[in-house]
């Protein structure tokens, strides 16, 4: 998973208000190479959650981005965008797990894959497949 | 052979990873895939920059859809879900062993992601559960996941079509896969309340089933208040629209529900 689908989650949870962002808890953390887009990354500036981002950096591991929200002129800069790419796209979680920020329920995150499925009473009734579709 | 004459690349079968509980690429996901191959110089165009599939299954149509717009496309990045864990990790093997990347989630239909990436889906592809069975089959943890529809096969499907319309950007198109008996024409037209124009990409008949690929894309000229024509002569939307229901209409319906 990465830090741009991290930066997109929301805990689902029936009656939870303020599910964002969801804290990680990291057992390991991959780095795996993406071409730079330069386009791509400038576009996703401005519908980032950049404290989320940049706290969720840091707690994989990388450090190196601004604390507070950057001014828009750090997008002339080819190093700030080269560190902005690296956290939001190259870092992966591959095992640990996402936590809601207001229940403390645990999403699991698996082989790089988070399961944001819901426990039949956890769920909004309008969000459910089927009152039948409940886990196993 | 010149690589400007090879023909695009899609998911081959042999490298689609399998799972017991997981469907296996079949006519309605290759119907999926020809739509898309059909209108790959549009999409490429397109440029969509976030892409996403919901109901991923083995990962044939995701893989596919990353391929088909490839490294033209370096801008696209992808999102997949499924309700079922082992399809989820199957879909993680068919992509890698095509060397291509997706953002993968199980999850129910898109939960999770609904309110932070609202409005920023510029290509989804949908091959919903579609086939029509009893209600209590709908939404099981395994393999009846990918194909059971419920009534008129249209339980999970109605409440797809909502959040995909909150997920597509003002640009978004969206690819889904409808049998005959969902009755695509009445889900054009509740698209079109929405401000959705509609087009039939691909439509097949297999021994069993008749499949329509029909492309839904935010139409500016349509108006949303309501279904009445304020002027006399129609626009060419709604003329469009009317030539959509009535190629449906023709094609597909052996029984026709009033």
């Amino acid at each position: 998973m990465r830090l741009l689908t991290h930066n997109m989650l929301s805990s689902n949870i029936k009656g939870v208000i303020n599910g964002f962002p969801l804290r990680i808890e990291a057992e390991k953390v991959v780095i795996k190479e993406v071409d730079f887009n330069p386009d791509f990354i400038k576009n996703m500036f401005s519908k980032i959650d950049w404290k989320a981002l940049a706290d969720a950096s840091k707690i994989m591991g990388y450090a190196e981005l601004p604390e507070e929200v950057p001014d828009h002129s750090v997008l002339d800069s080819d190093e700030f965008l080269q560190k902005f790419h690296h956290a939001l796209l190259q870092l992966h979680l591959e095992e640990g797990a996402l936590v809601c920020p207001e229940t403390g329920r645990r999403f699991p995150v698996n082989k790089g894959i988070p399961n944001m499925l819901l426990h039949e009473d956890e769920m909004n009734l309008d969000a459910t497949c089927t009152s039948s579709a409940s886990n196993p | 052979m010149p690589a400007e004459t090879m023909p695009p690349r899609i998911a081959q079968i042999r490298l689609v990873s399998s799972h017991p509980q997981v469907y296996s690429p079949c006519d309605d996901s290759f119907a999926l895939v020809d739509a898309l191959l059909a209108d790959r110089t549009k999409l490429l165009d397109h440029h969509p920059s976030i892409c996403m599939e919901i109901g991923t299954g083995s990962g044939y149509v995701i893989t596919s859809l990353a391929l088909i717009l490839g490294s033209e496309s370096k801008n696209a990045h992808y999102f997949a879900t499924d309700m079922n864990p082992h399809a989820t990790t199957v879909t993680r093997e068919t992509l890698e062993a095509h060397g291509v990347h997706a953002e993968l989630l199980t999850t129910n239909i898109a939960s999770g992601l609904e309110k932070r990436l609202s409005g920023m889906v510029d290509l989804m592809v949908i091959n919903p559960p579609y086939v029509p069975t009893p209600e209590d089959e709908v939404g099981g943890s395994g393999l009846s996941s990918a194909w059971a529809g419920g009534e008129n096969g249209r339980t999970v499907i109605d409440k797809i079509l909502p959040v995909a319309d909150s997920l597509l950007s003002e640009k978004g198109w969206l690819y889904m896969l409808f049998l005959a008996e969902n009755d695509p024409s009445h889900i054009c037209l509740q698209m079109r309340d929405k401000g959705y124009g509609a087009k039939i990409i691909v439509q097949r008949s297999t021994g069993e089933e008749t499949l329509h690929v029909i492309k839904f894309w935010r139409d500016p000229d349509i108006q949303m208040e309501g279904n009445e024509v304020v002027s006399g002569a129609k626009t060419a939307p709604q003329r469009g629209f009317d030539f959509l229901r009535s190629q449906i209409s023709r094609l597909s319906f052996r029984e026709t529900r009033q």
